[in-house]
Parts: C-alpha cells; sequence; structure tokens
C-alpha cells in the first residue's frame, strides 16, 4: 500500500476500520487516554470534541496524530511484508587481530547453517559477535566487514531497522517484566504482527516445555522461572516468534536444558545461528567453527564425520549427565556404582 | 556547529550512550558537553575524563526546564567559542513532562530496557517530540522483551528511529553516531522554537510557599477530581 492511500484511509475510514487494520493505533489512542473514541466517526469526527489543550499535554497537535497514525500503519505493512531483506547468506570479510595483523581468512554461512564460534575467554568471541550485530564496514576496531548476500548492506539496513535483522541471546539476559507466560506471549505476538496469536503461543509454549528439563505451566509468571526454564522459553520464542533471519547466541551451555535441540530448532527455522561457545557437544552440533585467537580468526574448521560420528558419544555421555541431573531434582541418590554407569556396557542408574 | 539535545529519566545511559558514540568520531572532532540537572551530578567528571569539555548547570529550586531554555543560548555560545563541532546538551526529564527539545535541532531521548513496559508512554514529550530513541540496558532482558519494548516506543512515537546502545560494550554506538553525524548545523539559537511548551506553574509553591492549605494556593494552579 502506497503513502497516499493510507494517508487517504486514515482521513476517510471509520476509526474502527482503522483499529482493525491496525491494532497498534488503539493502543496509540489508549496512550493518550482516548478510549473511548466513537469508533463509527472518522479520525476528525472523532478528534472534534477533543479540546486542543488536552491534546497538547500530550505534546501532539491533530497534525501530529493523523501523522503518527499514518506511520504506525507504514510500520505495519513493513513488519507484514515480512523481512524487509531476504538474508541468504551472510559473509565475514577478515580485518584485523589485536596486534594489527591481517585474519587468516573470512567465511560465509547460508540460512539455515550453525557456526560455533570458539577460543579462550577473552580473545574476541563476543567482538566478532558484535560486529555482525552491527553490521560492521571496516568502522569497528576490528576493522571486518560483513556483506549480506554478497553485497555491501546499505545504511538503511544498518541503522534503521532497529536491529530486526537480528535477535540475540545471552546467559546473562532475564525476563524483568511482571506478566504471565501467557500474556508476555500474546503480547510479543501482538508486536510482531503475527496472525492467530493463540496457536502461535501455544506453539512456542509447547516447544518451551520440550527443551526444558523442567516443566512450567502457561499461567507462571515470567520471572519466576528457573535459569533453564527462562533460556528455553527464549529459544523457542526466538524460533517461532521473532522474524529475525540472524541469530547470535552466547554462551548457552549452563543453562539446563537440550541444548543441542535448542540449535536445531533455530537452524530449522532457515535463520542463520552463531553460536559462542566453550562446549564440545554444541561445537561439534555446528556445520562448522570459528577459532578464535588474539582478537582475530585463526581458523574456520568444518565439522569432519569423524568429528560427526563423536558427537554421538558425547551425546550418549551427556545424556547420562542429564540423567544424574534429573535423579538429584527428583531427590534420589547417586550411590550406585558410576564407573559402571559411565564406563559398564550400557549401565543404568 | 551541530547540537544535540539529549533527553532520558535518569540513570537511564545517556551520558554512557554518548560516549559511546563519540569514540567513533576522529580524534580531531571536537566535542563539548552541557548537563542541566536538578541537584547534583557527577557525569562532569566522567566526560572530563573522556577529555571532553563540560559546564553543569544545577536548576536548584527553579523549575529545571525553564532553567534548561533561559541558559541554552549561552550554551550554545560558549560551545562557538570553543570552536566544538558538536555541542551536546544532556538532560534529565525529571517530572516527566520535561521535554527540551527545540524545531530543526537533533532530538534524542534515551531510555532503558529495564525501566517497565509501560515507560515510553509515561515519558510523554521528551519521548514523543524526539527524531531518536536510544534504549539501554538490552543485555540483560530477553529478546523478546527488547522486542516489545520497542513496540511500544513505536506506538508513542511513530516517527522516531529506535536504536539499541549497550553503554557498557559500544554494541550499537555507531549507528548512534552516524544519527549525530546528521544534525545540523547552527550558529545560534535566537527565534528559533521549542517543539512543545514547557510546564506552566506560576503558583505560591514556585514563590517558596510552604504551608499547605486552600488560602495558600495562588495563581496557576489545577484540581483533581475525586
Amino acid at each position: 500500500m502506497e503513502h497516499s492511500q493510507i494517508l487517504k484511509m486514515i482521513h476517510t475510514q471509520k476509526l474502527g476500520r482503522l483499529f482493525e487494520l491496525c491494532p497498534a493505533i488503539r493502543l496509540f489512542f489508549s496512550g493518550i487516554r482516548l478510549e473511548r473514541l466513537d469508533t463509527e466517526e472518522t479520525l476528525e469526527e472523532a478528534l472534534q470534541g477533543i479540546a486542543d489543550e488536552y491534546l497538547e499535554d500530550f505534546g501532539l497537535t491533530r497534525g501530529e496524530i493523523s501523522d503518527s497514525l499514518v506511520r504506525l500503519m507504514e510500520k505495519d505493512r513493513d513488519e507484514k511484508s515480512g523481512e524487509q531483506v531476504a538474508v541468504r547468506e551472510l559473509t565475514v570479510l577478515p580485518g584485523l587481530d589485536k596486534s594489527g595483523n591481517a585474519e587468516q581468512s573470512g567465511f560465509t554461512v547460508r540460512r539455515g547453517e550453525i557456526v560455533a564460534v570458539v577460543g579462550p575467554t577473552g580473545s574476541g568471541k563476543s567482538r566478532l559477535l558484535g560486529d555482525i550485530e552491527c553490521l560492521a564496514q571496516s568502522d569497528t576496531p576490528t576493522e571486518r566487514s560483513i556483506l549480506i548476500n554478497g553485497e555491501i548492506p546499505d545504511d538503511a539496513c544498518r541503522f534503521s531497522l532497529g536491529g530486526r535483522l537480528i535477535s540475540q541471546l545471552s546467559q546473562n539476559m532475564n525476563f524483568v517484566i511482571d506478566l504471565s507466560i501467557r500474556d508476555f506471549l500474546t503480547m510479543h505476538a501482538q508486536s510482531r504482527m503475527v496472525e492467530r496469536v493463540d496457536d502461535r503461543i501455544e506453539e512456542v509454549f509447547l516447544c518451551a516445555n520440550r527443551l526444558s528439563g523442567e516443566p512450567f505451566q502457561m499461567d507462571s509468571g515470567v520471572t519466576q522461572l528457573s535459569g533453564g526454564q527462562s533460556r528455553a522459553l527464549m529459544i523457542a520464542d526466538a524460533a517461532i516468534l521473532s522474524n529475525s533471519p540472524i541469530v547470535l547466541i552466547d554462551e548457552i551451555e549452563n543453562a539446563g536444558i537440550d541444548r543441542e535441540q535448542a540449535v536445531r530448532l533455530l537452524a530449522e527455522r532457515e535463520k542463520i545461528v552463531f553460536l559462542s561457545t566453550h562446549d564440545p557437544l554444541l561445537a561439534l552440533s555446528a556445520d562448522r567453527r570459528v577459532v578464535i585467537r588474539n582478537g582475530g580468526v585463526y581458523r574456520v574448521l568444518e565439522t569432519s564425520r569423524r568429528e560427526r560420528s563423536n558427537l554421538a558419544v558425547i551425546e550418549r555421555e551427556d545424556r547420562k549427565l542429564m540423567e544424574l541431573r534429573r535423579s538429584i531434582r527428583l531427590g534420589g541418590r547417586l550411590d550406585f556404582d558410576m564407573e559402571a554407569f559411565f564406563h559398564g556396557v550400557q549401565g543404568s542408574a | 556547529m551541530k547540537l544535540i539535545t539529549v533527553s532520558g529519566p535518569p540513570s537511564s545511559g545517556k551520558t554512557s550512550a554518548v560516549l559511546q558514540a563519540v569514540r567513533f568520531f576522529p580524534q580531531n572532532v571536537r566535542f563539548g558537553v552541557v548537563k542541566f540537572d536538578c541537584l547534583s551530578t557527577c557525569d562532569d567528571g566522567i566526560y572530563q575524563k573522556s577529555g571532553i569539555p563540560v559546564r553543569v548547570g544545577i536548576s536548584g529550586n527553579l523549575c529545571p526546564d525553564h532553567y534548561y531554555i533561559t541558559n541554552i543560548s549561552e550554551a550554545v555560545q560558549w560551545g562557538l567559542n570553543n570552536r566544538f563541532d558538536y555541542l551536546i546538551s544532556e538532560s534529565a526529564g525529571l517530572c516527566n513532562r520535561c521535554s527540551p527539545h527545540i524545531r530543526d535541532v537533533l532530538a534524542v531521548c534515551v531510555i532503558d530496557n529495564l525501566s517497565g513496559i509501560n515507560t515510553p508512554q509515561k515519558i510523554g514529550p521528551m519521548l514523543r517530540n524526539a527524531d531518536l530513541v536510544v534504549v539501554t540496558k538490552g543485555d540483560i532482558v530477553s529478546q523478546a522483551e527488547r522486542e516489545v519494548f520497542s513496540f511500544h516506543i513505536r506506538k508513542t512515537n511513530p516517527r522516531a528511529a529506535v536504536v539499541s546502545v549497550n553503554g557498557l560494550t559500544g554494541q550499537g554506538a555507531l549507528a548512534l553516531s552516524k544519527w549525530f553525524e546528521r544534525a545540523k548545523e547552527i550558529d545560534s539559537l535566537e527565534h528559533m522554537r521549542l517543539r512543545f511548551t514547557m510546564p506552566a506553574a506560576v503558583c505560591s509553591y514556585c514563590l517558596g510557599q510552604t504551608l499547605i492549605g486552600k488560602e495558600f494556593q495562588m495563581g496557576f494552579t489545577r484540581k483533581m477530581e475525586f
């Protein structure tokens, strides 16, 4: 829909119709305590009974109100048309390490691929994620450049999308909002303009429960969730409700969730996933891993066939640890033959 | 010289966001800051540490908004005398009705993700009239909450751009610096206009009255309905 069409609609349609087309308009009016406008009237008619002084208290004129509604509808339209940039692949061009030496190599990641970023603490993993987050163009300390679909992203893409290209998840993130999971997910779904809100939030909820070892209820408060439950909900939400094509994850290994399934879930949704990690299970689940040393990309390793088959062994051992964790949680004792449990012929707890 | 008004609730991260953005400018670009506050501030020390000249204005018992607008022209003159390339005016909107933004001067509002989902609505004109809303402290809340929060900002001010800045690591500050570059050059504020009226108050309490009661309320007052 063109700007002129939207402008015309704002001035000719009944308010009720505008609310239907763009729910944010209703919220805009409730933000200035005008919930009870007559929905059978047009904007001009409905605002006739409202004094200029009243609007002035909110820093608004009539002109600014109609201007705001046009912007809201345009933003809605852009949001609904999906990602403004369909990201098929992302390329990191080499820059400099901390000593100013040129990096060995860059790399390209395609939609649906997972890349692990590994390296000692303080080596510069977060800095790489930071460069990706701001789509660096030789203008960060590393002087790396990021290409989207093989091209330099324009300034509009870099600075005006409001970070909608990229979602981020990290160990330090928490829920701070005082709402139930249902209300919170509904709020998020509405802000993303998704259709069939109830189905989608049910999907997020079920998925989060699968990822988390400990089940939780739809009516629990989001702030009451354990660390693992929170992480599970964040990942399920990022996969299903958030439409950012690129996801950056910073160290989720200690979260006590099914982390392999979690990253798979994101990749299945055709996202590009970057995963900063120290965890061999996660590193080998990735399609490749970028090794950072002294602030620069030191090597890019494809996960080899041998590593993939070894992953099965790591997973098996990891499941055993999960089993022990579950047993502890349920009040069990771990006084059986641990040697046999880990190294025996399929020992059992 | 380019003038930029930066506003936002106390401790929302105005100073950190500004300092992170300044880092993206070449060394020879000169910044100056004028910091308006009510009772006290220690932000001047933080700016000085970064080698940025700063002047502090404390409004004390005056309405901070009125204090700001009657001093900003002189602040601009100070900036011009010092040949700054950029002058940043930083003020906390303490009554949430404050809005220092001036027409044709880049208007930035800083709020943080921890301040609560309804805060964008409560802040009012200083957010509603901004060209750019900087959201801080995104590193400690979930992606979902960040998205909901910026949705609420958009709904309150659909005309503004929203930029997320991490005041600790500088993530996002590059975008903020690009916005700074777009600010208009000015050589005086004479005859320019505020984007929004200042809160009005000329009543007995403005003049130092401390007694409570109807007979002591004189001048411009407004009564609640019960």
